[in-house]
C-alpha cells in the first residue's frame, strides 16, 4: 500500500466518482457524487429527484378520493402504511369517528405490510453484499404476506385498502387461509434466516463497525424508525403517541446501541419477531370483536371543513407525517408529506467519509431506503 | 459411433429411369424430422435461440421494479423461460425493462442506457407509467410514456402488473422474436 502523502496530505489526486443513478445497489435511482482519495471516500453529495413525480402538487388538483391511491406510490413497499397518515389527517378535518373493527383491520394490514417491507429491506441488504441466496427466503416470506393482502382486497402491492372513515373490505375465508399460512411459515423463516446470515464471516466483516451513528447524531439528523432505534434511542410512535387502537396492545420495541450496519440488520430481524407477535394479537382481537360496521357514515362527496390537520404514523422506514390544508373545497389546498427515507439519507454525508466504496454500498443498503418516498 | 447406413439416402438401390433430378430416394421433411434432422435458415435458428436466452438489463425505476424482482424470485421464477440473467451493465443486456415512471430528470439516463445496449435490442414497458405516464400523466416532471424516449416492443398493463403478467409480457416478446411477420398478438383462446 502506498503510504506516502502529497502536499495536501492526500494519497492521490482527489477525484469524483458517480454512484448511480443506474446502479444495482442504489435501490432505484439514487445518485451520489462521491469525492475519492484513492479508494477512500472523503465527501458525499447526494443527488435526488430522479423519481420526482410532483406527488404533492398533483394531490392539489385531485379530489380527496382520487388522491388516495397516489399515497400508495410513495413508499411502494408498504402501500397501506402510506394511506394511513393521509386518511387520518383528512378524518381529523372531517371529524369522523372510525369504527373499532375498522381500526383493528387498519392495524392488522399495516403490520402485515410492515413485515413485508422489512423482508425486502433485509433481503436486498444481503443481496447487495453479494449473497444472492440471502434474498430468496425473505421474498418467499413476503409472498405469504402479500397473499393475505391479495385475499383481502385483491391487490398485491398498491392496495389503497384504507379509506376515509374505515376500510374497503372485511376479512374473509380466503384471508384466513392465507393468514394461517403466514403464521405457520414466519417462525420457521426467522429461525432459519438467523442461522443463514447472523454469523457469516463475510457479512460480519462488511457490516460490523461500518457507518456508526451515535444516538446524538441520530437525533440531530432526525433519523426515525429502525435506523434510530439501532442507535440506542427508544422511540416508537405506536407506543409513545398511539394512533388507531395501538394503545390497546402492549408494543415491545427492541433497542440496540451499536448503531452500525450490523445493528441495523439485527434491529430489523428483532422487530420482525415483535411484528409477528403483534399481528397474532391483533388478529385474535379482531376475531373477538363483534362483526359490525367497517365504514363510518361519511358523505359521498367529501368537503372537509376549512383548516389544517397533521397526522403521523410509524411506517416501516420511520415516521411518516402528513399535513393537509383545506379551504372547504373538493380538493385540498395543500398536502405535504414528511417522508422518512428523505430525512434518513441526510446523515449520509456525515457518516460516509472515511469509508471505502464497498462500505458505501453496505451503508446505503442498511438504511433500507425507498426512492419513491425520497423523491415524492 | 459412426452410422453404418446413409440416413439421407437409405433407399439408394440404383438410378431408375425417368427421374433425371434423382430425387426418388430423398426423404420428406417429416421423415427427416423423425430421424432428428431439421432444415432451417440461419436467421430462424438465431431468432429461436435469442427467444430462449434474453438477458434483461437490471434497471428499476419505481414500484414496478419490485414486482419485476418478485418475478425473478422463487415463486414465479422467470428462469423457467430463460430470462433470469439480469445484467448490471447495459453492454451485456439485450432487453430493457422500463419498470416505472420516467421523469424528466431521468430521461437522458434512460436514453443513454438504451444507446449503450448492443444491437439487436428490445424494450418492454412495464406498468401504466411506462405506457402512458399513468396516474402521473399531467405532472410537470413526468415523461408521458417510455415510447417518448425509446422504441417499445411490448406493453404490460397494470399498476403495477402482477408477476404473471410480466412473465406473459416476456413470452409475448419471445413470440414477436420468433414470428416477426406477425403484426398482432395471437393468442390461443380455448
Amino acid at each position: 500500500m502506498n503510504t506516502e502523502t502529497n502536499k495536501q496530505g492526500r494519497y492521490s489526486e482527489v477525484y469524483q466518482l458517480n454512484f448511480g443513478p443506474q446502479h444495482p445497489s442504489t435501490h432505484g435511482v439514487l445518485h451520489m457524487l462521491v469525492e475519492m482519495d484513492g479508494e477512500t471516500c472523503i465527501g458525499v453529495d447526494t443527488k435526488i429527484g430522479y423519481l420526482h413525480r410532483g406527488m404533492e402538487k398533483l394531490l392539489e388538483s385531485r379530489t380527496y378520493l382520487q388522491g388516495l391511491p397516489y399515497t400508495d406510490r410513495l413508499d411502494y413497499l408498504a402501500g397501506v402504511n402510506n394511506n394511513l397518515p393521509y386518511v387520518l389527517a383528512v378524518e381529523k378535518l372531517l371529524g369522523v369517528e372510525v369504527p373499532a373493527r375498522a381500526s383493528l383491520l387498519r392495524m392488522l394490514t399495516c403490520e402485515i405490510m410492515r413485515l413485508a417491507s422489512y423482508m425486502v429491506g433485509v433481503g436486498i441488504y444481503i443481496m447487495d453484499l453479494g449473497a444472492v441466496s440471502g434474498v430468496f427466503y425473505p421474498f418467499q416470506e413476503r409472498e405469504y404476506a402479500l397473499d393475505c393482502m391479495s385475499a383481502l382486497c385483491g391487490a398485491r402491492m398498491t392496495q389503497s385498502y384504507i379509506r376515509y372513515g374505515g376500510v374497503q373490505a372485511d376479512i374473509n375465508e380466503e384471508f384466513d387461509v392465507a393468514y394461517q399460512k403466514l403464521v405457520a411459515e414466519t417462525p420457521r423463516f426467522i429461525e432459519m434466516y438467523h442461522k443463514l446470515v447472523d454469523e457469516n464471516e463475510i457479512f460480519l466483516r462488511r457490516t460490523k463497525g461500518i457507518g456508526v451513528i451515535s444516538a446524538e447524531d441520530a437525533m440531530d439528523y432526525a433519523l426515525t424508525g429502525p435506523n434510530l432505534r439501532a442507535s440506542g434511542v427508544d422511540y416508537d410512535l405506536r407506543r409513545d403517541a398511539p394512533y388507531c387502537l395501538y394503545d390497546r396492545f402492549k408494543i415491545e420495541v427492541p433497542v440496540l446501541t451499536a448503531g452500525d450496519c450490523y445493528a441495523r440488520y439485527v434491529q430489523r430481524m428483532l422487530e420482525v419477531e415483535k411484528i409477528f407477535q403483534l399481528i397474532k394479537e391483533i388478529y385474535a382481537a379482531l376475531k373477538e370483536e363483534p362483526a359490525g360496521e367497517i365504514m363510518a357514515k361519511i358523505p359521498k362527496v367529501l368537503k372537509p371543513a376549512a383548516g389544517e390537520a397533521y397526522a403521523q404514523t410509524e411506517n416501516p422506514k420511520g415516521i411518516m407525517g402528513c399535513l393537509v390544508a383545506s379551504e372547504g373545497k373538493l380538493n385540498p389546498l395543500r398536502v405535504h408529506f414528511r417522508r422518512p427515507s428523505f430525512d434518513n439519507i441526510a446523515i449520509f454525508e456525515k457518516i460516509m467519509p472515511g469509508h471505502k466504496v464497498a462500505d458505501l454500498v453496505s451503508i446505503i443498503a442498511s438504511f433500507d431506503i425507498v426512492l419513491g418516498e425520497i423523491d415524492g | 459411433m459412426a452410422l453404418k447406413t446413409n440416413i439421407l439416402f437409405p433407399r439408394r438401390v440404383g438410378m431408375p429411369e425417368g427421374d433425371p433430378a434423382n430425387t426418388h430416394d430423398l426423404l420428406t421433411p417429416e421423415e427427416l424430422e423423425s430421424r432428428g434432422i431439421l432444415f432451417t435458415s440461419l436467421d430462424k435458428l438465431f431468432r429461436w435461440g435469442t427467444g430462449w436466452s434474453l438477458w434483461p438489463l437490471q434497471f428499476g425505476l419505481a414500484c414496478c421494479a419490485i414486482e419485476m424482482i418478485c418475478t425473478t424470485q422463487t415463486r414465479f421464477d422467470m428462469s423457467r423461460f430463460g430470462f433470469e440473467v439480469f445484467r448490471n451493465s447495459p453492454r451485456q443486456a439485450d432487453v430493457m425493462l422500463v419498470a416505472g415512471t420516467i421523469t424528466e430528470k431521468m430521461r437522458p439516463s434512460v436514453e443513454l442506457l438504451y444507446h449503450q445496449m448492443p444491437e439487436p435490442k428490445w424494450v418492454i414497458a412495464i406498468g401504466s407509467c411506462a405506457i402512458s405516464g399513468g396516474p402521473f400523466v399531467d405532472s410537470y416532471a413526468v415523461v408521458a410514456g417510455a415510447d417518448k424516449v425509446v422504441p417499445v416492443d411490448v406493453y404490460i398493463p397494470g399498476c403495477p402488473p402482477r408477476p404473471e403478467a410480466i412473465i406473459d409480457g416476456m413470452l409475448q416478446l419471445k413470440a414477436k422474436l420468433r414470428h416477426p411477420e406477425r403484426q398482432k398478438v395471437v393468442r390461443d383462446v380455448k
